[in-house]
């Protein structure tokens, strides 16, 4: 019988012929990512089985993200720790409070290829499906289990299979099309399951705005998004000089649990509510509502691609009297591209507030806090309740166009209509 | 192992920033992570939860962010176990690794009032609500994590197998 790319990555990994959904198997991890916030605890964890060396140092990867530049004391003593952790442990890859958000650097700096076993002290990590890599987010303990062995044990996931076919309307972008689906599939619809992107929406679509898709798949629960390897994937990697052999990809015959279809030919953009993901509506419901604050940014949509669009609504024009425009891009390569290409300068003269790499106020650590009552809107991935401060404040979730047309009407506001004003 | 205690009685979708919001990840100290548990829903819950206490919650506990802090400050908090209708898998792996049983139970939202007295047989895979008398059954665990659980959890339990993690395939 036919397998999944899942299957067939994780029975590889765990040295066996063959692996069954359902199965619980020990898989050797090629990849583990460990963000600021999570590090001490994953260490420590490692110290607790015994072991005190990492399995392989060329194998981790450390990023000082969450916080950067450091904004407390506290901050400030774990980014010192995990650089003294880096040292010890012999790990070259510490991507310092300069590199910008975890996933983002990974899959830029070629890290990730198809096939490979990602795991993160993060719940984001599945992002990296979006390259045919089997990538899912992990606790501490977990990671220290990984760091001190190189194994973790997993449960191989059944796989629902997403299918989407033609083509985005202007202005409407993956991120519009992860949030219908979420919207659709509800905050527990893919719980412990993989999730497979496929049909031409996606082959024609580049890596970019497939990081965006996967990497919300945890907000409906499941373990990872994954997309097949392909001619985009090709050609991501081969920009970083990566090789391109040997792809696993799914059988045809292979057994699914079930199987959406999704058409984006009459999409529109979709906006998600306060207080769950889920709570997906498309924009002309929601139109109007007035916003104080608007974050373009984040390892949802940080990338070149994001700030582009972004741009591309606000060259010329003002940012509403009274709305705060916080641009973070994702990584440093983000914003030196950015740069290059006038994107920042015109973003600057629109009022917006330029940030340096890092995940900026996604998860009411540091810049751009909201206050009891506020209302924000960001291109990010959670609008949990206290998610981007104050648990009083309210946030909505939306793709970079609608961030921008919102913030140069201090409301709620459909791209379409700023476009053709 | 029998955990005794009042239930907490939550709803569905609590996610990890509402159980431990992203201002405290800078702490390192469960101790410290402990003063804030539960604190996005229920913010005088760390000084009123006592040692053997249970929460019972809905559908998708611990959804959202893989911190651990989550289910740290929790278990710090003195919270005995955590019964749900279903749990998050982030989550629910960062409990069993940490020791802290996480048992799902399908009917217990419509079995437990908050304030209600429970008792827990881990090994017998039962809850007893003892203003009721009901007896519930939740999904027994495996073998090899009622075995994490009692020895305090993944890394302890390691540290007296870790050749057979090495070496031996599942
Ligand atoms: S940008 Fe947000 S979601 Fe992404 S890693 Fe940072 S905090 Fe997490």
């Amino acid at each position: 019988m036919g397998r999944t790319i899942s299957e067939k990555i994780l029975a590889r990994a765990s040295g066996l012929e063959e692996a069954e959904a359902g199965e619980i198997v020990k898989a050797r991890v090629d990849v583990a990512l460990i963000p600021d916030l999570t590090a001490i605890l994953s260490f420590k964890a490692m110290r607790e089985t015994g072991i005190d060396k990492v399995w392989d140092p060329e194998r981790v990867f450390l990023f000082l993200d969450h916080v950067a530049p450091a904004s407390s004391i506290r901050a400030a003593a774990i980014h010192k720790e995990v650089r003294r952790i880096a040292q010890e442990q012999g790990i070259r890859n510490l991507y310092d409070v300069d590199a910008g958000v975890c996933h983002q650097v990974l899959a830029e700096e070629g890290h990730v290829r198809p096939g490979m076993v990602v795991v993160g002290a993060d719940s984001h990590t599945c992002t990296h499906g979006a390259l045919g890599a089997f990538a899912t987010g992990l606790g501490s303990t977990d990671i220290g289990v990984v760091l001190a062995t190189g194994k973790t044990w997993l449960r191989v996931p059944e796989t629902i299979r997403i299918n989407v076919e033609g083509d985005f309307p202007s202005m409407v972008t993956p991120k519009d099309l992860i949030l219908k689906i979420i919207g659709e599939l509800g905050v527990e619809g893919a719980s412990y399951k993989a999730v497979e992107y496929s049909g031409g929406t996606i082959r024609r679509l580049g890596v970019s705005g497939r990081m965006t898709i996967c990497n919300m798949t945890v907000e409906m629960g499941g373990k990872t998004g994954i997309v097949e390897p392909d001619a985009e994937t090709a050609k991501y990697l081969n920009e970083r000089e990566l090789e391109t052999l040997g792809w696993i990809k799914s059988d045809p015959d292979a057994e699914y649990e079930r199987i959406y279809s999704f058409e984006v030919d009459e999409l529109e953009p979709q906006v998600s509510c306060p207080d769950e993901v889920d709570n997906v509506k498309p924009i002309g419901e929601v139109e109007g509502t007035p916003i104080d604050q608007v974050f373009i940014g984040s390892c949802t949509n940080g990338r070149i691609e994001d700030l582009e669009a972004a741009a591309s609504i606000l060259r010329g024009r003002r940012v509403k009297r009274g709305v705060r425009l916080i641009v973070v891009p994702a990584s440093r390569e983000v914003y030196r591209k950015a740069l290059r290409a006038g994107i920042l300068e015109a973003l600057a003269e629109a009022g917006a507030l330029i940030c340096n790499p890092s995940c900026g106020p996604c998860f009411g650590g540091h810049i751009g806090i909201l206050a009891d009552g506020e209302v924000g809107l960001a291109t990010s991935n959670r609008n949990f309740k206290g998610r981007q401060g104050s648990p009083e404040a309210r946030v909505y979730l939306a793709s970079p166009y609608v961030a921008a047309a919102s913030a140069l009407k201090g409301a709620i506001t459909d791209p379409r209509e700023v476009q053709e004003a | 192992m029998i955990i005794a205690g009042r239930a907490w009685r939550f709803g569905d979708d609590v996610n990890t920033d509402l159980i431990l919001p992203g201002r405290y990840l800078e702490l390192t100290d469960p101790e410290e992570m402990a003063r804030h548990a539960m604190e996005g829903v229920l913010p005088s819950f760390s000084e009123r939860v006592k040692p053997g206490d249970i929460i019972v919650a809905g559908r998708n506990f611990g959804c959202g962010s893989s911190r651990e802090h989550a289910p740290l400050a929790l278990k710090h908090a003195g919270v005995g176990a955590i019964v749900a209708e279903s749990f998050a898998r982030i989550f629910y792996r960062n409990c069993i690794n940490i020791g802290l049983p996480a048992l799902q139970c399908h009917r217990i939202s419509s079995e437990v009032m908050d304030g209600d007295d429970l008792e827990i047989d881990l090994n017998r895979g039962t809850l007893k609500n003892l203003r009721t008398g009901v007896r519930l059954q939740f999904t027994p665990l495996p073998n090899f994590i009622v075995k994490i659980i009692t020895e305090g959890g993944l890394t302890w339990y390691l540290r007296m197998h870790m050749e057979e993690w090495i070496d031996e395939e599942i």
